[in-house]
């Protein structure tokens, strides 16, 4: 019973001081939707994101990435306070929508999450008819009075996901019945029939074949002159595609977040062109 | 000799058709030759799976047997018949049958909101430190016994209903509504129905927990990610996804409800008549077979006792079959846990 206490190196926890935004040469000279100030989150003791600092430009699509684990689901799940629903979290730091604190004060959280729409990892469809999902939101929300405004509402959202065509005739059977990708585009369209004005996406597009992903991205795109997008990807190109700025999360801190177009040719941070470069993750 | 047996008898060597035989062919049958002291545990183990089924039928074939010539003598009209005189030898179960349904009909209508509520609490709303000693609380309702709470009936729930709830209630509504009206004996149907809802309360919101909390997380999130409150999300989403388990959970409830026997003796006033009103006498088919089965004045009374045992029997079993069969159809059914 004499064994040597475990000699292993303590890796440090990478904090990198995130760059200041007025320094950044994108996102802070735009109107800002989303703002996170020295932001940490934790699952009861292990700590998911570490003192994340940001902002998100207003109507531009923003993309998440990093590897596995890194903490990106948790700091969009952040934003509308979907994290608190898990027994034994706990937070510091503030984040603000339209300059609002989300946390802090006296905050009306189904308001808030009534103008924040969101696309989980994982599809999570409700038992009921196709048209019902997508009707769910305009309904707990009062949006459409008459029933042709609902039909209409249900239809162009169900466009908007590219999964008109495949539903139409079938809106009012059980939305189970559907293949996966399906079902990761009804929750699209379900989000986007509540009328949110920021669209929080996490992954998407990662069980959709090439012709939806790329249906996606086309929405996406066409989104972002109503919208302020948020999506998480692990898929570099798409990020490239599809998004204006880039935040790049690694080990639960923000590495480096900026234009895309320069994030991904001329990376400050010796981390994010590893990644980029697919050194590691 | 058939080549099966040649090939029994061969030895491990074997002639050269066993040889011919692929190696896995013959592993196979191998495994299939057991030693005598495995048959002698399979035998076992099959005996002990089939003591319960064996059982199950050995109690309904005693059953039909005594219960036959009351069967003969009364036939369908045992069910309907309001009649019981032992002296006179006229037996009618309905007294009895309505005793049970009604009393436990009462258990649920009280115990069903209850426990779902009480699940709902533990499940949506209550912080941790707060619903386990409350589950535990309502667990350990289930561990007093049946004369216990059938003592505490008698002493305080039957004075307490007579005074504070059967008596207002027919002073004030009896003149308009049949069931509430007549004098408050006390002991009488709403007793039994109340203490039998007090008693399955544990059982209900158990089950109904278990079923609530079953109902994945992604599906509440989704909900209130699109801006709808928690109660919207409670009755929206989650109950009508638990919606087979709940049905399960009050059936089981039911179950346990028409069984009960000690309480609900001592409570509901033992008359075998159909009462007049909520709050008249009653008795149930558990009741009337402890109560009357020991002095039986002769055959055809205990034939008839033996009857409303059948009936009781298959009441319970056709309802527990029911609750078994809906909580199968939560855990694969399309609205199931997926
Ligand atoms: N519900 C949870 N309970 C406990 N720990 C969690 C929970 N969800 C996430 N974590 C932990 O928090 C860290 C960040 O997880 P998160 O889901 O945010 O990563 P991610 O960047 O979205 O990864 P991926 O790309 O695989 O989706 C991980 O270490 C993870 O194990
Ligand atoms: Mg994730």
């Amino acid at each position: 019973m004499d064994a040597q206490p475990l000699q292993r190196p303590r890796t440090p926890i990478p904090t990198a001081a995130p760059v200041p935004p007025a320094q950044q040469p994108g996102p802070a000279a735009l109107p800002t939707a989303i703002e996170a100030r020295d932001f940490s989150f934790w699952y009861g003791a292990n700590q998911a994101l570490n003192g994340i600092s940001l902002v998100i430009p207003d109507r531009r699509v923003t993309a998440f990435i990093g590897p596995s684990g890194c903490g990106k689901s948790t700091f969009l799940r952040s934003i509308n306070r979907m994290n608190e629903l898990i027994p034994g979290t706990r937070h510091q730091g503030d984040v603000t929508l339209r300059g609002e604190s989300v946390y802090r004060g006296e905050v009306d959280v189904v308001g808030l999450r009534r103008r924040i729409g969101m696309v989980f990892q994982k599809s999570n469809p409700f038992p009921k008819s196709i048209y019902d999902n997508v009707a769910y939101g305009p309904r707990v929300n009062g949006l459409a009075r008459k029933r042709a405004d609902l039909d209409e509402l249900v239809e162009t959202s169900l466009r908007s996901a590219a999964l008109w065509d495949e539903v139409s005739d079938r809106l009012h059977t059980s939305a189970l019945g559907l293949s996966g990708g399906q079902q990761q585009r009804l929750c699209i369209a379900r989000a986007l029939a509540a009328q949110p004005d920021v669209l929080l996406m996490d992954e998407p597009a990662s069980a959709l074949d090439p012709i939806a992903t790329q249906k996606i991205e086309e929405l996406i795109y066409g989104l972002k002159q109503q919208y302020t997008i948020v999506i998480v990807t692990h898929n570099m190109q798409q990020a490239a595609r599809v998004s204006d700025f880039t935040a790049f999360f690694y080990m639960g801190s923000l590495v480096e977040m900026g234009r895309t177009d320069l994030l991904f040719t001329t990376p400050k941070e010796d981390r994010t062109e590893a990644y980029i470069t697919g050194r590691f993750g | 000799m058939t080549a099966v047996g040649e090939r029994d008898a061969a030895p491990a060597a074997g002639p050269p058709g066993e040889e011919a035989k692929p190696a896995a062919v013959r592993a196979a049958m191998r495994w299939h030759q057991s030693s005598r002291s495995d048959r002698a545990w399979r035998r076992l183990l099959v005996g002990f799976g089939l003591t319960i089924p064996v059982l199950l039928v050995g109690i309904a074939a005693l059953l039909a047997h005594g219960a036959w010539p009351a069967l003969k003598k009364f036939g369908g009209g045992f069910l309907t018949g309001s009649q019981w005189d032992p002296v006179s030898d006229a037996f009618g179960g309905w007294p009895f049958v309505f005793g049970t349904l009604a009393s436990s009909l009462i258990a649920v209508l009280i115990a069903v909101p209850l426990s779902i509520g009480l699940a709902l609490f533990l499940t949506e709303l209550a912080p941790r430190w707060l619903a386990a000693p409350i589950g535990f609380a309502t667990e350990l309702l289930a561990a007093i016994p049946s004369v216990v709470y059938g003592l505490w009936g008698i002493f305080v729930l039957v004075p307490f209903l007579r005074d504070w709830v059967e008596t207002p209630l027919s002073d004030r509504l009896g003149g308009h509504l049949g069931i509430f009206e007549g004098p408050a004996y006390g002991p009488g149907l709403l007793s039994g129905g109340v203490i039998l809802a007090i008693m399955i309360v544990p059982f209900v919101s158990a089950v109904s927990r278990e079923v609530i909390s079953a109902v994945p997380r992604a599906q509440r999130e989704a909900a209130l990610a699109l801006g709808a409150t928690r109660w919207e999300t409670t009755w929206q989403i989650v109950l009508p996804f638990a919606r087979a388990g709940l049905i399960g959970a009050v059936m089981l409830g039911l179950g346990r409800a028409i069984g009960e026997t000690m309480a609900v003796t001592m409570v509901i006033g033992n008359t075998p008549q159909v009462p007049h009103s909520l709050f008249g006498p009653a008795y149930t088919m558990a009741s009337v077979l402890a109560n009357e089965f020991a002095e039986a004045s002769g055959d055809v009374h205990r034939s008839a006792l033996m009857l409303v045992a059948l009936l009781l029997l298959g009441i319970t079993l056709v309802i527990n079959a029911c609750a078994r069969a809906l909580v199968w159809h939560v855990n694969r059914g399309p609205g199931g846990s997926r």
